[in-house]
């Protein structure tokens, strides 16, 4: 010990026993995980441009947003459909080839390749949001906007499809891949959807 | 169970996921630490939702309940939220 100290009876020792120092070490550890910053954020890809896909990146960084997470949506190929400016009627769903959708009667794809088939799901599906009294895309998004998550759109697809920054909605940041993993690898929550 | 008196309330009956959680961090920043909030929600979704985001923010959950359909939380903003 480094201070003068009158010579005491007895030097006080620390006992630690092998508990005490897992028990401290384990406590150390879980503050150091609360005070991660990468704990708080959240980076998310939104690829994909219908309908039904468009919700699932909206409502996760909104709710991660809601939860103090710092959040960015990062759109890329067809995920730009989703915060274009003409985006109700860029996000369809297409009932051929996704056996997966629930019908109200089993229809072969033959018949859903028909003209006009397209429409009617994307229609269906929107009405059948709307009697469930979920949100519009375009009602998420300005939620996401509120509550502070980072839209942003990818330059490259973005040229690739010739859209221009003028037909995105307002808000939207404009970066590239460097950026995105930038902040995907200061985050705990990453997904590409 | 005693009666918990709230200071503001989240009215998100009839809102699917994610609204019910994005009103009720909305308001919450409206409060002071040690302010209760109650959530009024018809989503089940919030049966687990409510919880966890309370955990997550440092909230804390007093007590729930369910009257007619409608489930209700009692959360209690924590000093460092």
């Amino acid at each position: 010990m480094l201070h003068d100290a009158e010579p005491t009876t007895k030097p006080t020792t620390l006992k630690l026993t092998e508990d005490d120092v897992r028990r401290i070490v384990r406590e150390e550890v879980e503050l150091a995980f609360k005070r991660d910053p990468a704990a708080r954020r959240a980076s998310i890809i939104a690829s994909k441009g219908t309908l039904e896909w468009a919700y699932p990146p909206l409502i996760l960084a909104t709710t991660a947003a809601a939860a103090g997470m710092d959040t960015s949506i990062f759109f890329t190929f067809y995920g730009l459909n989703i915060i274009h400016k003409d985006s109700a009627r860029k996000l369809k769903v297409d009932p051929v080839g996704n056996p997966a959708m629930p019908m109200p009667v089993p229809i072969p794809d033959i018949v859903s390749a028909m003209p006009g088939m397209v429409p009617l799901a994307s229609r269906m599906m929107r009405s059948r949001f709307a009697t469930h009294n979920v949100a519009t895309i375009a009602e998420l998004l300005d939620a996401a906007k509120d509550i502070g998550v980072r839209l942003i759109a990818c330059q490259m697809t973005m040229e690739v499809f010739g859209y221009r920054e003028a037909d995105f909605i307002g808000g939207v940041e404009f970066g590239g891949a460097a950026a995105f993993m930038s902040q995907a690898r200061r985050s705990h929550v990453t997904m590409f959807i | 169970m005693q009666k918990i008196n709230e200071d503001r309330v989240v009215d998100a009956r009839d809102l699917l996921c994610p609204m019910p959680i994005l009103a009720t961090a909305k308001q919450m920043r409206l409060l002071e630490p040690g302010q209760v909030l109650k959530v009024l929600a018809t989503d089940r979704g919030a049966l687990a939702d409510i919880p966890a985001w309370a955990e997550d923010t440092g909230n804390e959950l007093l007590g729930s309940s369910e009257e007619d359909g409608v489930l209700v939380f009692w959360i209690r903003k924590a000093s460092d939220a």
